[in-house]
């Protein structure tokens, strides 16, 4: 693959990210931000697999898209009388909200650009990241690995009571 | 010119950053509950786009694998907000922000 095909597929994928991005924040409509956010998810990925990460790509597949958008959706259904109400959402504090998105942009961009001063190391990451994962997994991170898993669980459990069917309010009413 | 024709670092910290402020402009401006969970996973993306461009960069594997915890967790989060939101919604019958002022009905 050339330099300039490498240049122009990048651009591409930043492109799909930062626009669907943008959907997502100023659409007025909750079901095209949750589709727009698809979008947002995939372009990610594609820049993970330019950032020499293939296994967190598709984790980042996997996990948002399989995963947290789904439940995302499911929100925006439980949440709404899809037949009654349509689906907009008001907007407030807009010009604060642009003040401090400019503000945090324009800042950010310019202490990461222009201020610092990064050093690249000489031996990046090359190739397939997997392998690597996989031995540090469980080597130095196997602490926090067990951790995750627990704390997974204990998410689930969480998650589960809290949206549960309560049968006796139910009979109350 | 030279800077838009190789890419490098800065090009990652830049579209994270762009990330990063939606995130935060969906957080501050919008009412549903939804689209403000939209933001904080737009914030988790620039935050795990920051830490793998710094770990390509610098060579090691410590970005990579807490990348890979950040992804755990935002499920984890999803999953717990989502019920909440659910609960808010069984008792106010609504998901507008603005209006869910007081702990209980």
């Amino acid at each position: 693959m050339t330099n300039t095909t490498y240049t122009v597929i990048f651009y591409l994928f930043a492109a799909i990210t930062v626009f669907s991005a943008a959907f997502v924040v100023f659409s007025r409509n909750v079901i095209y931000s949750a589709f727009s956010l698809l979008f947002t998810f995939f372009g990610v990925a594609a820049l993970y697999v330019f950032l020499s990460a293939d296994f967190i790509a598709v984790t980042q597949i996997v996990v948002y898209v399989g995963g947290i958008l789904v439940l995302l959706l499911f929100g925006v259904m439980f949440t709404n009388k899809i037949m009654m109400t349509d689906l907009k959402t008001d907007v407030l504090n807009i010009v604060p909200g642009l003040l401090i998105l400019v503000a945090t942009v324009g800042g950010l961009i310019h202490v990461f650009v222009q201020r610092a001063d990064w050093l690249v190391s000489a031996d990046q990451l090359q190739g397939s990241v997997v392998e690597r994962i996989g031995f540090e997994t469980m080597s130095r991170y196997v602490l926090p690995f067990e951790m995750a898993s627990i704390l997974l669980l204990l998410a689930l459990i969480g998650a589960a009571f809290l949206a549960r069917f309560d049968k006796a309010e139910k009979n109350e009413q | 010119m030279e800077f838009l024709n190789t890419i490098g670092l800065d090009h990652y910290l830049v579209i994270s950053a762009i990330l990063f402020g939606f995130g935060l402009f969906a957080i501050v401006t919008r009412k549903n509950a939804i689209v403000v969970l939209m933001g904080v996973e737009l914030i988790l993306n620039a935050a795990n786009i920051n830490l793998l461009a710094f770990s390509k960069y610098n060579g090691g594997m410590e970005g990579v694998m807490f990348s890979l915890f950040v992804i755990v967790l935002a499920a984890a989060e999803a999953a717990i907000a989502l019920a909440i939101v659910i609960n808010i919604y069984k008792t106010f019958n609504t998901v507008d922000l603005s209006s869910v002022d007081s702990m209980k009905e």
